[in-house]
């Protein structure tokens, strides 16, 4: 009686196991199955996630029968992702060095395209409380000024115009993301941040965006490209198309991206 | 009592599922390098950073959570049972939900941080809020292991301490105090567990500035984005921390009953 | 010290009053659940009353009247219990000096006061152990001392020998003797012997209701409630005076002396007699005894050399011989006898 149980036990343990497991390979074991699977998984840089939303719609409306799915988050994590075999058919990245690191792994289909730029701009809480109007008041030591870390794209782009405008900002935190910065700005926490032009124009009426000329001196470039891994490699490749052509630059315009 | 013996197999499955993670990590960690990883100036500042706080917040919460659970454990009042489950929220409550209603409370343009802020003491992106998210979410871990204990003790002793003359305070000092001070201890040491490996509402109540608010849970997430290595060597760090954290008043407790 | 309390604690049914005079000892016997510790604890402040009062030397204990309440720790009233309940964290002679030492006394006069209370105990000697290293009657020796340490007003004892092996009760028994003489103690004890030993004065209660009182030789000798008869290891038979003779409601007709007074015909009245007086026959034995009673064997109890024969009201103590020879076992139909002259009759 016991090692019955015993055998039923450790055969609903492993069937759980097998479970758990087979759900992530399911997908591509459906995909083995037909023949050119009409569906496309992106990942993209979490900054891209309102435009891309909007494109889903008209891309699949352009190709019938087409599913396009997101993983959104931080282009370096994207990247992690990838190289261990994630699938993704699409990789969208904030920036240039994370893509040049699917690269040399191999990983990228053809040559990555520049799509977008997005450049930074001070962000303060509504009605600007810190009265800051240019990129030198951030150094002034009585303002809360947050920042992302260097260590993440944007933090790295903030030194960049630092290094441009010749001040040195002391902030009050270093950030782990873009949505941090904004919401100690929005919450008042804040006087100051320096975000993407494209995350003041998201956050809407929780903020305020301040323009400075040194921004045109750090500009970020955003590369697309087809994955090797893909099931289907045409169809990545007429999303990564999509987004350089007329309909996706006109989506991103719209939300504050630049042409490159 | 004797296991029955089916029951060796998901307890087994449960240990490995905890272990493996663990071995897992520490085959990627880079041993040649792991030294010069942990040994940056930023991690040790992390590191510090983390005892220091942790440490603070194992005080506040001894010094808050004594009396909670004596008076959870020891009275009966209208609303009490309600009370109680509020205490317990921040065990079940995301991190990030805890970090959020602090900034709410001790922010800037929050409930109390007007007052403070007029008072010149500034809470946002200091290392005080750092202690104050720790003590936030590993608060009910030492109530709820102190109360478990003061009920298993019982009154017994007490009542006789009282009839020998001594005033209530003397009883808490000399009788019930020493009496859970394992279950103070294991509940401390817990508290004080929690606190190192708080992340989620430190990052959204405090901000993240090395040396001032950047914890070496932070650290870790923070060095992912660059260097995998060093967030892989400091993660394993953490967890000999731990490990020599909780193995320190294991051995202490052993050894002192 | 005088004590004077009269409580009720509804909760738990009792209803009771007592009085102590100065260096006065008394036992409060009874069934288990019959209130004797709920009165004990409403005296130490562990338990608080519905209403009711008590007094100690004049000061107020409690007084729901006036909504007075003195806490345990002013009380001047050390409990001790049968769980010795020595501070397992303590040395046995912190534990001893923790009573001197809330009073405020400095540790080193606190435990020259315990050394000299361990060494009234026959304790000295464990001064330095911890209390896990005691054995039973050693710990409740100690708590005795720990008790006396604090140099209460009113020792209040609720069943201290009963957790203690057989074996170690004479010897704590001759203790208690010695540190309560000429102390006012109040101890609850099912034991007789604590009673005849211990105590000045005798409390009988019986379901939250002191039913009887009095000197304890009294008491035990002539026992006017049936935990009283029973405690004395007495027979009891309750009942109306009918021509001198005593008749129980279950139609028990007993003769005897009447010691103090005749109590007139129509009287409320309790025969008592001694187990040992009693005689078993199984036909029905002629001869002088007039009192002779048919009923059956209940249990078999051996108590020492002698067999307790429990019938449905009364019991009879015989040798085991004689258990033997009339084949006695539970169910067997007996005659019981007693001579009218080992009866007496008291009014009740």
């Amino acid at each position: 009686m016991n090692r019955l149980v015993a055998t039923v036990a450790a055969g609903l343990l492993l069937s759980t196991v097998a479970a758990c497991s087979s759900d992530a390979g399911g997908s591509s074991d459906d995909a083995r199955a037909a023949d050119k699977p009409r569906s496309v998984t992106v990942f993209a840089a979490a900054s891209l996630k309102t435009s891309f939303e909007q494109m889903k719609p008209k891309f699949e409306a352009a190709n019938p029968g087409t599913t396009v799915t997101f993983n959104f988050a931080g282009s370096s994590d994207l990247v992690a992702q990838i190289q261990q075999g994630a699938p993704a058919d699409v990789f969208a990245s904030a920036d240039t060095k994370n893509m040049d690191k699917a690269a040399a792994d191999d990983l990228v289909e053809g040559t990555p395209a520049n799509f977008a730029t997005n450049t930074l701009e001070i962000v303060t809480p509504p009605g600007n409380p810190g009265q800051v109007d240019s990129i030198d008041d951030l150094a002034g030591s009585d303002l809360q000024v947050v920042l992302c870390a260097p260590e993440v794209p944007c933090g790295a782009a903030a030194e960049s115009v630092e290094k441009a405008a010749g001040i040195d900002i002391k902030p009050a935190s270093e950030e782990q993301s873009v949505t941090d910065v904004l919401n100690k700005v929005a919450t008042g926490e804040a006087d100051a941040g320096l975000v993407y032009v494209t995350d003041v124009k998201a956050a809407g009426d929780s903020v305020v965006g301040v323009t400075f000329p040194e921004s045109a001196d750090v500009v970020n470039t955003y590369p697309i490209a087809a994955l090797s891994g893909s099931k289907n490699v045409e169809l990545a490749q007429a999303f990564a198309d999509f987004v350089t052509g007329t309909e996706g630059q006109a989506i991103l315009e719209a939300a504050g991206f630049a042409k490159p | 009592m004797s296991v029955p013996r089916w029951v060796y197999v998901p307890a087994a499955a449960g240990a490995l599922f905890i272990v493996l993670p663990l071995v897992a990590m520490a085959a990627r960690v880079e041993w040649s390098q792991f030294f010069s990883l942990i040994g940056s100036d930023s991690s040790r500042a992390a590191l510090w950073l983390s005892l220091r706080t942790s440490a603070a917040s194992t005080v506040l919460c001894v010094v808050l959570g004594v009396p909670m659970a004596l008076v959870l454990a020891r009275t009966t009042f209208r609303g009490q049972g309600a009370l109680r489950s509020l205490v317990l929220l921040p065990l079940v409550l995301p991190p990030v939900v805890g970090g959020i209603a602090l900034l709410y409370t001790f922010g800037r343009k929050g409930l109390l941080g007007e007052t403070l802020d007029v008072l010149g003491w500034q809470i946002a992106f200091s290392t005080t809020a750092v202690v104050i998210a720790q003590t936030f979410v590993s608060l009910p871990f030492l109530v709820v292991s102190l109360e478990g204990s003061l009920r298993t003790a019982g009154q017994q002793y007490e009542v006789v301490a009282a009839t020998l003359g001594a005033r209530p305070t003397t009883v808490l000092r000399r009788v019930t105090l020493p009496l859970v001070l394992p279950g103070l201890a294991a509940g401390a040491v817990l508290s004080f567990a929690r606190a190192l490996g708080e992340f989620g509402a430190t990052i959204t109540f405090a901000g993240s500035l090395e040396g001032v608010t950047r914890t070496l849970p932070l650290e870790i997430y923070l060095q992912r984005e660059t260097d995998p290595d060093a967030a892989v060597a400091l993660s394993l760090l953490l967890v000999v921390v731990a490990v020599l954290v909780i193995g320190l008043v294991r051995g202490t407790r052993s050894s002192a009953l | 010290m005088t004590l004077h309390l009269d409580v009720v604690v509804a909760t738990r049914d009792v209803r009771a009053t007592l009085d102590l005079g100065d260096g006065e000892t008394v036992a409060i016997l009874g069934p288990n659940g019959s209130g004797k510790s709920t009165l004990l604890a409403t005296i130490a402040g562990i338990v608080r009353p519905d209403t009711g009062s008590a007094t100690l030397d004049g000061t107020t204990l409690f007084d729901t009247a006036s909504g007075t309440w003195r806490p345990p720790h002013d009380r001047g009233t050390a409990l001790l219990a049968q769980d010795p309940l020595l501070f397992p964290h303590l040395t046995v002679l912190d534990n001893v000096a923790f009573g001197p030492r809330s009073a405020r006394i400095a540790r080193s006069e606190a435990h020259v006061i315990a050394r000299r209370w361990l060494d009234e105990v026959d304790a000295g000697d464990l001064a330095g152990r911890k209390p896990s290293q005691l054995s039973g009657g050693q710990a409740q020796r100690v708590a005795i001392a720990r008790a006396l340490a604090a140099d209460p007003h009113l020792l209040l004892l609720d069943e201290p020998m009963a957790a203690l092996d057989v074996t170690v009760v004479p010897a704590m028994r001759q203790v208690l003797k010695r540190v309560l003489a000429g102390r006012s103690a109040v101890i609850v004890t099912h034991d007789v012997l604590d009673a005849l030993l211990l105590a000045d004065r005798v409390v009988v209660m019986e379901a939250g209701r002191v039913v009887e009182q009095g000197p304890t030789k009294d008491v035990l000798a002539r026992p006017r409630s049936s935990f009283g008869a029973g405690i004395a290891g007495l027979n009891l038979a309750r009942g109306q005076v009918e021509s001198g003779t005593v008749r129980t409601r279950s139609g028990l007709v007993v003769a005897g002396l009447h010691h103090d007074a005749t109590v007139p015909d129509g009287q409320q009245a309790v025969a008592v007699f001694s187990p040992s007086a009693v005689s078993v026959h199984r036909e029905q034995p002629g001869g002088s005894p007039r009192n002779v009673f048919a009923t059956t064997v209940r249990e078999l109890e051996p108590r020492g050399s002698q067999v307790r024969v429990q019938t449905d009201e009364l019991s009879a103590d015989v040798t085991a011989p004689v258990v033997a020879e009339l084949d006695l076992m539970p169910g067997t139909p007996v005659f019981l006898a007693v001579k009218a002259s080992e009866v007496s009759i008291y009014s009740a």
